[in-house]
């Protein structure tokens, strides 16, 4: 994977919040270094419950082009539901990472010419303290241990200022334990 | 200080920063989370400014009128439909020579419905007397809504601070936030010449007759017609009120740069695109391809749509073989409307010179479609070799 143009797509659920997780991911990556970063949600169709996309552009260059990407080297799921439901691996990049929240054991899937990473995030949440379904900082550990993008530091530290007044300590705590835990494939 | 917000954040930090005494606005997606976060500064004590709730966004601009005739700062926003619905009252606070500054959220109009972006809202009010000033990014925004108070106030003329819905308006990047010290010594206090005084009634804007005639204080006052001639006098010498603008702002903030357009590898180019907003930075991806396959060509992005700076332009475009201009708006029944101002502005100022680079007129984006990069490449490539059609080219059309 090109570490100076990284293109990320998001798949969740209205009110997941992983456009939060973007944002936050967003965050770490220009605080390290990166002068663009293009958070772009998918809109029009959110609601509540029903899939919804975001994209994540990283650069080492100040992005120009804001138009939906098409052939991400990420795909970060946060519903393994929506395997059934949304094309999520379209234009994934060969040799490109599928990162997805799943209680189904690693094992049981099987994606030619991806690299999977899994972790059972809804389960991870609730054992550091979150109500049951908040995933959105889960994610982000097993993203950075599929990918080793920007450091499990920074993304905790962008974490905890973003949830400054809920539950930073507990939400940063989903995200290192997701970030043991999670089985990478290659 | 640097931070990553979407578009609609940045211009509500612009207002905020320019301390807004008065808001007025009706909530219409795109533009509703501006005017909600705007509503939130308000609500916290971090804006002394009255927000005023509305039932229609022709109300919204109402109380904006009464506001800025005052004497004080206003604030409003809208897209599309909410736009053509406040048309009337557009008119009247051009017509009034009212500082507003309005940010228009570039949207689609109806019918059909359609929530999503072109340009076609702003472009339909180009001849209400108001300027319009269009944004290719987050940074030109926040600045823009700073540099537009500052240019309204001096000319007393209102402003569109136009940008792409959806594509600006929800999308997140990374822009500078100036200080709070740095917006005071840029914009100062708003002081009109006149606001109305309850201590001392008058009448604003009634009938004003075809012709010129004394007025109670045995004055000769101006007719219709002057009062009009002066709008267009003073939209066309505000051309150089903007280089004042841009020129003290380069100074306190430390970036800026030609207040008209903005050229993008123009130098040595035999072809420039041209457009307005966000499209024209994408653009920028699409010249650096077509350059690595040597064809030379570069692309523009018009700031001041109006009034509309013609000169600028024409020069910026001596001695080009084409210009193809990319528009997400049309006058139909004829073609874009920066087009054949665009050609005009070629004709005033070129055709002494017996070469006119050929023009090319492409829509894009209409209702919100994807303008994908490689399409734009490919169509702004085969401009460079032939003439692709007299009308209007449509890219992306699925017929």
């Amino acid at each position: 994977m090109n570490k100076d143009f990284i293109e990320i797509r998001w798949h969740g659920r209205g009110g997941q919040g992983a456009i939060t997780a973007a944002k936050i991911v967003a965050g770490a990556a220009f605080v390290s270094g990166y002068a663009g970063v293009v958070m772009a949600p998918s809109f029009g169709t959110e609601r509540r419950g029903a899939p919804v996309m975001t994209s994540l552009t990283i650069s080492r260059e100040k992005i120009y082009d804001l138009s939906p990407i098409e052939t991400p080297d990420i795909v970060v799921i946060l519903d393994h539901l929506l395997l059934k439901e949304a094309d999520v691996t379209h234009g994934l990049k060969p040799g490109g990472i599928i990162v997805l929240n799943t209680p189904m054991a690693f094992e049981s899937y099987h994606f030619k010419d991806y690299k999977l990473a899994t972790a059972d995030i809804t389960a991870i949440s609730v054992e550091a303290g979150l109500p049951h379904g908040m995933v959105n900082t889960g994610i982000i550990g097993s993203l950075e241990k599929a990918a080793n993008l920007l450091g499990i530091d920074i993304l905790i530290q962008g974490i905890e200022n973003e949830f400054t007044k809920r539950k930073p300590e507990k939400n940063a705590l989903a995200a290192k334990l997701a970030y043991e835990r999670t089985v990478a494939g290659g | 200080m640097h931070i990553i917000e979407n578009g609609n954040v940045a211009a509500a930090l612009g207002v905020k920063l320019c301390r807004a005494n008065v808001i007025a606005a009706y909530p219409i997606t795109p533009q509703t989370p501006l005017t909600e976060r705007l509503s939130e500064y308000v609500e916290a004590g971090e804006m002394k400014a009255e927000y005023i709730p509305v039932e229609s966004e022709h109300s919204a601009l109402a109380v904006c009128i009464a506001a800025s005739s005052a004497g004080t700062r206003v604030s409003t926003a809208t897209s599309a439909n909410g736009l053509l619905y406040m048309h009337e009252q557009v008119q009247w606070a051009a017509g009034a020579r009212l500082p507003i500054v309005m940010c228009v959220v570039n949207r689609a109009v109806g019918a059909p419905w359609n929530i999503w972006n072109d340009q076609q809202d702003s472009i339909s009010q180009r001849d209400t007397g108001w300027i319009q000033m269009y944004c290719a990014d987050h940074q030109q925004i926040i600045d823009t809504v700073i540099k537009a108070y500052w240019l309204a106030e001096k000319v007393s003329i209102p402003i569109m601070v136009c940008y792409d819905g959806y594509i600006l308006s929800h999308t997140y990047m990374p822009f500078d936030v100036p200080d709070q010290e740095q917006v005071d010594a840029f914009l100062p206090p708003f002081r009109p010449d006149y606001a109305l005084n309850p201590e001392d009634p008058a009448n604003l804007n009634t009938v004003t007759l075809p012709d010129v005639r004394m007025d109670v204080h045995g004055e000769l006052a101006h007719g219709y017609m002057e009062i009009r001639y002066l709008l267009q006098e003073e939209m066309r010498t505000t051309l150089a009120v903007a280089a004042e603008a841009e020129k003290r702002f380069t100074e306190i903030f430390g970036r800026g740069g030609d207040p008209y357009i903005e050229p993008y590898r123009c130098d040595d180019a035999e072809y420039v695109a041209v457009g307005l907003g966000s499209l024209t930075y994408q653009l920028r991806v699409c010249v650096d391809a077509l350059r690595k396959e040597g064809i030379n060509v570069g692309v523009m992005g018009v700031r001041f749509y109006r009034p509309f700076p013609d000169e600028a332009i024409a020069n910026a475009l001596k001695g080009k073989k084409g210009v193809i201009v990319f528009e997400k708006a049309l006058s139909y029944g004829y073609e874009g409307a920066l087009a054949s101002d665009l050609k005009s502005a070629l004709y005033e100022h070129l055709a002494y010179t017996g070469a006119l680079p050929v023009v090319q007129n492409f829509i894009v984006g209409i209702g919100g479609r994807d303008i994908r990069t490689e399409e734009l490449t490919q169509n702004l490539k085969a401009a460079t070799q032939h003439r692709v059609s007299k009308e209007p080219a449509w890219i992306g059309l699925k017929l």
